[in-house]
């Protein structure tokens, strides 16, 4: 009886995790993917790139800002409105969470960068050697 | 010179820890007394040359000595002398160090303060602990050495990583790891039971101290880390479902399972083989969290050092100790039977609900955790399992867990009557629900999670309370009751109204804050709950070793001033670091929280970052009301008071202790 319950809750619970599970896995996707349209509409995914130098613009001076990242073959416009990471800079690679909009840009909700200069989000560094153009000024 | 004899001293530990890890190992299945006799001295000559060795990485830090590259890369002679000790555990290899010396200090306790364990189970318990110490030794001396020496040495050093130049954080590793490798020594006691075959009350009442100890200061070191997150990293959030994060959550969670699976063991002798399988996995996952953390596998704020061969050496040195407790715990569990029996409604029962609870929320967030690891490594794409999934498993567990500790609190051992029990706790029950429905109406809006989390509260603390009256008996209090009421039952009352602080804490923290990014030009004001904060600029100021600029913010409430708020970034010299250090100004009933982002424009104005938080302090009270109470039972006098039992085993395996043998075990086992 005691067991039997316990077994029931038990895959109740499995049931309901392996559910919530699959409703928030996080997929990534690079700038090309998006560019070629492999990168899902409505849905929340995970981009990362190398921010695009002097790209990272402020329209009307506000908390909206808008920059280019790229995997050195396509480039993204992002949009993210409130305060960037500390170590968001210009030739860095970063991770955002967001979604793309009908126009292609991608409405970011967090922006990642790591608190190390040298750093790239391992799935950056795998998305840039996946190109096959050289990585240009670096 | 004093690098070498560092190096030198941890190879004399490794020396001590092969002797520890083997002699008395053998020498307690072999009956050779001289062997079992060397347990104890080996653990304190081990600790000797791991502190030596320590000491001597510390002293290079101190006196800056740039010629071990180890300390070039994470000191500096700018660096207050707070953080060049620190310093020492900053980073990868010094942790490990750190990491070694305390399995050394718990194995060198253990030796200390078990005189009244037999023998030739100490020998066994110290040996496993060696043996893990082999392994962690053999780590830092084959891939990671703190004293390899750096030529030419620089003249400066590239400084401590500013993120960790916080005290906050200074004290944060060291409690962590008195957490994660405190569960060795439960890990230790339960491999032993299983060499020897005896898994008895004794056993379980051995475990308990130390595992209650190495609970508690686990609990203090996610605690210290959450808070540290909460005003370093400049989000104003306390839990970020970070993997690392979650490394040091697991273990946690099954050592709570752990510590109320052993009450159970050692009062009723039920569970037996459950408990032991626990010990293994508290243990293994404060090891998966060295792995996750130290291998860089992870996409993680907290992951500061990446090797992969060290994280290879990890996952063998993992797999041997899971892979080889659990073929032990194969062979020998079977011949363990738990001869005692309870009913469906029983304490039992309730700690077993507790424990299924944990063991699930665990294993749901080693899902969360792992799985995106997996689909990496075996090339199936990128994928991460974001906060939503944590929080939607979290949640629905950790709900009926506040009720299982009611309930587990109300029902007595072996058998109780659930009518009688409800007959008991109706008025609480709807006085409970009554105060919960009640205390929105005063907030600024009316939330059922709200209700729901302070019921919970509500009902942990009406429990509480009621079996604390209970047990000072039927003639009501008085002083001379409450000293005979026991340290453990002391222990139990506090940590559980810690989990009423700390549901409390999370169930208002997250419903009734307010959290806004905006845009301020100097004399700007914003109106957050009441509360007006208004901009004054901003202006350069110095710091030891960093610039900072610095913005000032004041707030007023109801026309009064409150508080007056300093926000800065800082740029570190050394690295050229910029750092955000957010302004806070702590209540126990809210939290005004004031981070800078960038200026926007030329006209003065900053994006700012400011938040309420309401009940916030009350996450961490509840975190130091749990750490309390395991600290309070692990003094119970039952701890120190063993059947008086005669050390007379030695050369002889007949001549056991007469510490009661229980009858599930063969006699020739």
């Amino acid at each position: 009886m005691l067991i039997g319950l316990m077994v029931i809750g038990a895959g109740l619970a499995t049931g309901f995790a392996l559910k919530s599970f699959n409703e928030n896995l996080m997929y990534f996707f690079s700038t090309t993917d998006v560019v070629e349209g492999k990168a899902p509409k409505d849905t929340l995914f995970r981009l990362g790139g190398m921010v695009i130098k002097g790209s990272v613009e402020r329209p009307n001076d506000g908390l909206m800002v808008r920059f280019k990242l790229t995997d050195f073959s396509k480039d993204v416009t992002v949009e993210y409105t409130g305060i960037l990471p500390d170590l968001f800079r210009e030739g860095q690679g970063i991770v955002a969470h967001g979604k793309l909009n009908a126009q292609g840009v991608f409405i970011a909700e967090e922006v990642l960068a790591k608190h190390d200069e040298n750093y790239m989000p391992p799935e950056v560094k795998g998305s840039l050697k996946n190109q096959s153009a050289p990585v240009a000024g670096q | 010179m004093i690098a070498e004899l560092g190096h030198f001293s941890l190879i004399l530990a490794l020396c001590m820890a092969v002797v520890l890890g083997l002699l008395p190992i053998i020498g307690a299945s072999r009956s050779i007394s001289g062997w079992v006799a060397v347990a104890r001295p080996a653990a304190f000559g081990q600790l000797l040359f791991m502190a030596v060795s320590f000491g001597c990485l510390t002293y290079g830090f101190l006196t800056h000595d740039f010629s071990i590259a180890y300390v070039a890369k994470n000191s500096n002679t700018a660096l207050p002398v707070l953080y060049l000790v620190s310093g020492v555990w900053g980073a990868h290899e010094g942790s490990l160090l750190l990491w070694a010396l305390i399995l050394s200090c718990w194995t060198g306790l253990v030796a200390l303060f078990s005189r009244n364990i037999p023998d030739i189970t100490l020998a066994r318990v110290l040996g496993v602990m060696g043996l893990v110490s082999i392994g962690f030794i053999l780590f830092l001396l084959l891939t990671s050495n703190p004293f390899e020496r750096l030529f030419p040495a620089p003249l400066e050093g590239r400084d401590l990583n500013p993120l960790l130049q916080d005290p906050g954080l200074a004290i944060h590793p060291p409690m962590l790891y008195m957490g994660y490798v405190g569960f060795s020594v439960a890990f230790a006691f339960a491999i032993a039971a299983l060499l020897e075959g005896r898994l008895d009350a004794a056993w379980a009442r051995w475990s308990r101290p130390w595992t209650n100890i190495a609970w508690m200061f686990l609990t203090i070191g996610i605690a210290l880390g959450s808070w540290w997150a909460y005003y370093e990293l400049g989000w104003g959030g306390w839990w970020f479902w970070d993997p690392v994060e979650n490394a040091s959550f697991m273990p946690w969670l099954i050592g709570t399972a752990l510590i109320h699976s052993l009450a159970a063991t050692e009062k009723r002798g039920v569970f037996k083989t459950w408990t032991v399988l626990l010990a293994i996995f508290a243990f293994s996952l404060s090891l998966l969290g060295t792995f996750l953390v130290r291998s860089g596998v992870l996409t993680s704020v907290h992951a500061f050092a990446s090797d992969p061969a060290r994280g290879l050496f990890i996952l063998v040195f993992l797999a041997v100790v899971v892979g080889g407790s659990l073929l032990l715990y194969a062979i020998r569990a079977p011949y363990v039977k738990s001869s005692a029996t309870f009913e469906l409604v029983s304490k039992e029962s309730a700690i077993l609900l507790n424990n299924v609870l944990l063991v699930v929320t665990a294993s749901s967030i080693l899902l969360g955790t792992l799985y995106p690891l997996v689909i990496d490594a075996l090339g199936l794409g990128k994928i991460s399992v974001g906060p939503p999934y944590f929080n939607a498993v979290f949640i629905p567990l950790m709900a009926p867990l506040a009720i299982a500790v009611g309930l587990g609190m109300l029902l007595r051992w072996k058998r109780d009557n659930i009518n009688v029990i409800a007959l008991r706790v109706r008025w609480i029950v709807l006085a409970c629900v009554a105060v919960s429905l009640l205390i929105p109406l005063v907030m600024p809006f009316y939330s059922w999670g709200a209700v729901l989390g302070i019921t919970l509260a509500l009902w942990t603390v009406a429990i509480t309370v009621m079996s604390f009256v209970d047990r000072m008996g039927p003639q009501g209090f008085s002083w001379q009751r409450l000293q005979t009421v026991p340290a453990g039952f002391y222990g139990m009352t506090v940590a559980h109204l810690g989990i009423a602080v700390f549901v409390i804490g999370i169930t208002l923290t997250s419903v009734y804050s307010v959290e806004k990014d905006v845009r301020m030009a100097p004399d700007d004001k914003l109106d957050m709950s009441g509360y007006i904060f208004e901009f004054h600029g901003v202006k350069q100021t110095q710091g030891p070793n960093y610039v900072a600029e610095q913005a000032f913010v004041t707030v007023s409430y109801e026309g009064k001033q409150v508080a007056k708020l300093e926000p800065q970034k800082r740029v570190y010299q050394v690295q050229k670091m910029p750092m955000t250090e957010a302004a806070i100004d702590a209540g126990l009933f809210r939290d005004l929280f004031v981070a800078i982002g960038e200026p926007l424009g030329n006209q003065g104005a900053w994006s700012l970052r400011i938040y309420y938080k309401s009940f916030i302090r009350w996450i961490w009270l509840g975190a130091l009301f749990m750490a309390a109470g395991g600290l309070i039972a692990a003094c119970d006098r039952r701890y120190k008071i063993t059947p008086v039992a005669p050390k007379g085993i030695k050369g002889d395996s007949t001549d056991r202790s007469p510490l009661q043998r229980t009858s599930e075990v063969p006699a020739d086992a």
